[in-house]
């Protein structure tokens, strides 16, 4: 397959950045869409040009650092990481545009690689039980419904890859959020914290920078775990009843 | 700030304020429809006129349509507000969108579909509502009683062609915008359950077509009998 | 120096109890003048780093990801195993005990194990109380799955997630350490080295990875949780990222490097698709139980299907060679990892592999279809169906997949004692860092298992030992040692920058995987080795002469990056290449050929190398030391293995 990749550079943060044209030769349709960037890559050092630099680790679609807007989509065309997005996706001789993730609190670091650091920030603001090693009771001491147990994995795999901000046109980090709070706010082992939880997660993810929610439902349709917009519902019904009924004034 | 200053501006709160407002909307339509459905009794207006006056002279109708006017101001202030905060979470936008693959085109440009019927809202107000109240209508007399002869004006008004042009334009709009707004306005609520959520989501597709024919008709209705 | 385990006396069930009570106590106002540095936020890195922020030292925590939650454990796909007896099938602690240090071959240390197996039960426990979702059965409580070499169900798991719901619970226990101020987090930032000081490990220099900033960090002890080096070989399930440099520096540094050569092949995953290959998928092993393993009988017919003269489907069940069925006729396609790997690259060392490279299996589920009808295998596998099917574009339920093996654990790590100490005192390696717990292979669902054990449950314990012996006193950077390995730090990075060769990174990436895949993979002999170790020395001339490096320190560099992590691998291989040709019998994941029984499986040879072989660095270009630590088993009977 012959490409043309239009491509996002941009130095470093303060850079103004812009689109290069690479032409690329010789890609093959099992080539994932990472290793056609390596062989980009490859040739580029070979020439003497900075490569492109893009995020990426485990390669098999659950450590969620690849994040790479192709095409007009959050992680390509189909509904998977960038990683696990093939060539034989593409046909030969297509323009491909890649872009890095937009938004205010994804600042770009270099090229395609974003920082994502306010997702932390987030989970660090509630997104987790208040026990310390030891001392809890035994795990069938808290027995839990195998609904409710599938309900709050639905939520918990989230991988944290940012695509639900890139798709939305709010930049909305709401499908994030609302999934690590429903999960914990499914699980019986979540209740105490519950409500301090959602507003205080929700007051980071304001702070963060991240626009509101429209329910358009973009984020649930690129999301490439398939986590539901329903969670944003549950997040929503959390905060209001939170903010009504807890002793934070 | 207190909590409810606090909650109010948080995103979550502004998204309350949007979905209250517009579900209250929603209702007004609702009875807005019924009641202006007497223009088709065919009675020469008397139904209808009497309805007026008692839209604008009951009390309790008073308050509603107070209220009206504060969701009415309130759903466009904060659309305002919240747009410019969306915007500026993504300062730079893409080169290249697919956005149709994965939303519909009315819940990305509800604000789009909000000013239109904004400005409708203004052209429809001033010709009927503010004449109601502060112009110079006609009487007429129903048994004892006197009574604004509003439907007189209203059948004036829609033998212009590029009025009644306009009505029914703008009531496509209205039912985009509704037709997303109906459901997520629930959903903002946290009202999204698997048994309830479908047909709420059903009601709010027939709703967003129905009000909307319903209130194109009358300006047709009136435009192909008078 | 004699290798002390510092195993605690008395019988195997009490050693445990014993040492917690025997250890040293920090007490509670005193533990806030404690820094405790954790590099890798992973399961172990993770789980120590919030462990030990809770008990009131200062943690500082590195990573060379965006965040803790993408360190690799996430990746673990089945689940971790407990002995808790949920299912009342006859587990106990002494059994999983038993299987782990059986399924190691007789090459672990009882002690480590049996805490190992000890602390499993208060890890499912923490997890859940964490939020934890583990998979229920109906009735609310937890549900277990059975994995291989157990006869008892004890594996916890969140479908096929279970690295990915443990990582998330550390790392959430971490993320509340830092919002209390306890952990102070370095993402995107790589242990250089570690700085000793009067032999002592007192602080670690690091790059930060976007601005190129080379800092030093002082603590009072430093704990290594950076994973295994899998990817010495180039292509293995690892992590792109995933690398020895933290191990190697603190292997220079003399901490000992222990058993480098055992490293687990597993043999069900996605095969090589061409030179592009970047990284191997890995399939679940659980495929095993329905599909049948076959290739050609012949080369000449493998030749046709590789020209794509002939489909897989055309070939005649007489001209199929189910060759795993027909070798070990009571086990069949369900013999242990090592054993499934080397047979399918014996077939293909005939020539009869099936895809275009000539290495790769077929794995087919024909007749579990017809048998069993398409429903039943989809509910069983449908999710690794869709997603070999999404990597090859070819649909398993019409055409046989094709698996090959591929590396995906190093069992080796840095030596440790009963402590998780190195040899380096204040100088700790948990989780697949280290070496201790699995012996010569490691059974499924083990990993996680000793990464939170070592994390949460056995570091705090050791670990206050360690700090109460010393003062209470702020470890000053200005310390001469951290300038000197600061300077030795950027002179490398100069040095790497300055060489401005010909060829990239990745190049000698691929030829040393190359070179470490043909002669120190699957099978060893001593010929290969003495060729790869000569093999690699050269490699090494080449790399510091001729790679190619572009850009500036002072910025995001990351062929910069990758050329300190192969630099190291390169290092690495050479001695793990000397491990395997000390190690003159076949155990585990070492498979020599020169040893083996007359049906061709791994002959041990318990009499001369039942030891720990722990290699000391002596500089650069000079051969290691080697030192052992004799395994003593006074619980166990070793026996051979047969799955005939």
């Amino acid at each position: 397959m012959k490409l043309t990749l239009k491509i996002w550079r941009q130095k470093n943060a303060s850079d103004k950045g812009g689109f290069v044209t690479y032409p690329v030769d010789g890609v093959s349709k099992d080539m994932s869409f990472l290793e056609m960037l390596d062989v980009l890559n490859e040739q580029l050092t070979e020439k003497g040009e900075d490569p492109v630099h893009f995020d990426h680790d485990c390669r098999e679609g659950i450590c969620g650092m690849c994040s790479l807007y192709i095409n007009g989509k959050p992680h390509g065309p189909l509904q998977t990481t960038t990683c696990q997005l093939h060539m034989r996706s593409f046909n030969d001789g297509e323009t491909i545009t890649i872009e890095p993730w937009r938004a205010k609190a994804f600042p770009v670091v270099k090229d395609l690689v974003v920082n994502r650091s306010a997702f932390d920030r987030i989970i660090q603001a509630g997104g987790y039980i208040s026990v310390r090693t030891g001392g809890v009771p035994d795990a069938n001491e808290i027995p839990i419904p195998k609904t409710i147990a599938d309900l709050a994995m639905d939520a918990a795999q989230c991988i944290g890859c940012g695509a639900c901000v890139a798709a939305c046109k709010n930049a909305s980090a709401m499908l994030f959020t609302s999934a690590k709070i429903s999960q914990l706010a499914l699980l019986p082992q979540g209740q105490v914290e519950r409500k301090t939880r959602a507003e205080k997660m929700v007051a980071q993810m304001d702070a963060e920078g991240f626009g509101a929610c429209t329910n358009t439902g973009a984020c649930e349709a690129e999301c490439p775990k398939g986590i539901s917009i329903t969670n944003i519902a549950r997040m929503n019904r959390e905060y209001f009843s939170a903010v009504v009924s807890s002793d934070n004034v | 700030m207190s909590w409810v200053t606090k909650t109010l501006s948080s995103s979550l709160g502004r998204k309350l304020i949007m979905a209250l407002t517009g579900l209250f909307l929603i209702l007004f339509l609702t009875g807005h429809v019924s009641g202006n459905m007497l223009l088709f009794k065919g009675d020469g207006g008397e139904a209808f006129n009497i309805y007026a006056k008692f839209m604008t002279t009951n009390p309790a109708v008073k308050l509603l349509s107070y209220l009206t006017y504060i969701s009415v101001i309130g759903h466009v202030i904060y659309s305002i507000v919240l747009s410019q905060k969306n915007k500026s979470a993504r300062p730079i936008g893409y080169a290249e969108s697919k956005a149709s693959t994965s939303s519909a085109w009315n819940s990305r440009n509800m604000g789009v579909l909000g000013t239109i019927i904004l400005i409708f809202l203004v052209v429809h107000l001033q010709g009927f509502w503010a004449k109601m109240h502060w112009g110079e209508v006609p009487m007429v007399t129903y048994g004892e009683e006197e009574y604004k002869n509003l439907y007189l004006i209203v059948n004036e008004a829609f033998k212009q062609e590029w009025l009644v042009a306009l009505y029914v334009i703008s009531m496509g709009f209205l039912g985009f915008h509704l037709s997303h707004g109906f459901a997520s306005a629930f959903q903002t609520l946290g009202l999204n359950h698997k048994k309830y959520t479908p047909a709420i989501q059903a009601i709010g597709k027939v709703y967003s077509i129905l009000v909307p024919v319903l209130f194109a008709a009358m300006p047709l209705y009136i435009y192909f009998t008078s | 120096m004699i290798l002390d385990s510092k195993i605690p006396a008395g019988p195997l069930a009490e050693k445990w109890t014993k040492h917690k009570f025997t250890s040293k106590l920090v007490n509670p106002a005193n533990k806030r003048k404690y820094d405790v540095i954790v590099v890798g936020t992973g399961l172990a890195g993770a789980s120590a780093a919030a462990s030990l922020a809770e008990l009131g030292y200062n943690v500082k925590a590195f990573c060379f990801q965006d965040s803790p939650r993408r360190a690799h454990s996430i990746a673990a796909q089945g689940g971790i195993n407990a002995a808790k007896n949920y299912q009342n099938d006859g587990d106990s602690v002494y059994r999983l005990f038993y299987d782990t240090i059986k399924g190691g071959d007789y090459r672990a240390r009882e002690a480590n194990v049996y805490r190992l197996a000890e602390v499993s039960v208060n890890i499912i426990d923490q997890c859940v109380a964490q939020g934890v979702p583990f998979a229920r059965e109906y009735g609310g409580l937890l549900a277990n799955r059975s994995f291989g070499g157990a006869q008892v169900s004890r594996t916890f798991y969140a479908r096929g997630q279970t690295g990915q719901q443990l990582l998330l619970g550390a790392y959430s226990a971490l993320s509340r350490q830092v919002a209390a101020g306890k952990v102070k987090l370095y993402p995107r930032t790589e242990m250089m080295d570690v700085v000793v000081i009067d032999g002592q490990a007192k602080g670690i220099v690091t790059r930060n990875l976007i601005t190129g900033a080379v800092e030093t960090h002082a603590a009072h002890a430093v704990l290594l949780c950076t994973g295994g080096y899998g990817n010495v070989f180039f292509l293995s399930t690892n992590a792109m990222g995933s690398n020895v440099t933290a191990a190697w520096r603190a292997h220079k540094r003399g901490a000992y490097f222990a058993n480098p050569c055992f490293t687990q092949i597993h043999p069900t995953c996605i095969p090589v698709s061409g030179d592009h290959q970047s990284k191997l998928t890995l399939m679940s092993e659980s495929l095993r139980n329905d599909g049948r393993v076959w290739v050609p009988r012949t080369q000449e017919i493998a030749d046709k299907l590789r020209k794509g003269q002939i489909k897989a489907n055309d070939i005649k069940d007489e001209d199929r060679d189910y060759f795993l069925e027909r070798k070990y006729p009571s086990f069949g396609n369900l013999v242990p990892r090592d054993v499934a790997s080397r047979n399918a690259k014996y077939v293909c060392d005939e020539g009869r592999g099936v895809n275009e490279t000539g290495e790769a299996v077929f794995l087919d589920f024909r007749d579990a279809i017809k048998r069993d009808g398409r429903d039943v295998i989809e509910q069983k596998y449908g999710n690794l169906f869709d997603m070999y099917k999404q990597i090859t574009g070819e649909d398993p339920y019409q055409v046989p997949m094709m698996i090959y093996p591929a590396v995906h654990y190093t069992m080796g790590g840095l030596w440790v004692d009963y402590n998780l100490m190195t040899t380096v005192p204040g100088l700790y390696a948990l989780g697949e860092a280290n070496f201790s717990d699995h012996g010569a292979n490691r059974l499924g669902a083990s990993a996680l298992m000793q990464g939170l054990a070592d994390g949460y449950f056995v570091i705090p314990y050791t670990l206050g030992d360690y700090l109460a012996s010393i003062p209470p006193k702020k470890v000053e950077e200005n310390h001469p040692e951290f300038e000197k390995a600061k300077a030795d730090v950027k002179a490398r990075i100069q040095k790497l920058l300055s060489i401005n060769g010909s060829k990239t990174v990745d190049y000698f990436h691929k030829r040393l995987g190359k070179i470490m895949w043909n002669e120190c993979g699957m099978a060893r002999t001593e010929e290969g080795l003495k060729k790869a170790k000569a093999d690699i020395q050269a490699l090494k001339k080449e790399f510091w002469s001729d790679v190619k490096i572009l850009g500036t320190n002072e910025e995001l560099n990351q062929s910069l990056e990758k050329a300190h992590r192969v630099a190291d691998f390169i290092e690495l291989g050479e001695l793990m290449v000397d491990d395997a040709l000390n190690r003159n019998e076949s155990c585990g994941g070492h498979f020599r050929e020169e040893y083996q029984t007359p049906e061709g499986e791994a002959l041990r040879d318990d009499e001369n190398f039942a030891y720990v072989a722990a290699w000391k660095y002596m500089g650069e270009g000079v051969q290691e030391e080697l030192n052992k630590e004799p395994l003593v088993f006074e619980n166990v009977k070793l026996t051979q293995r047969s799955y005939k």
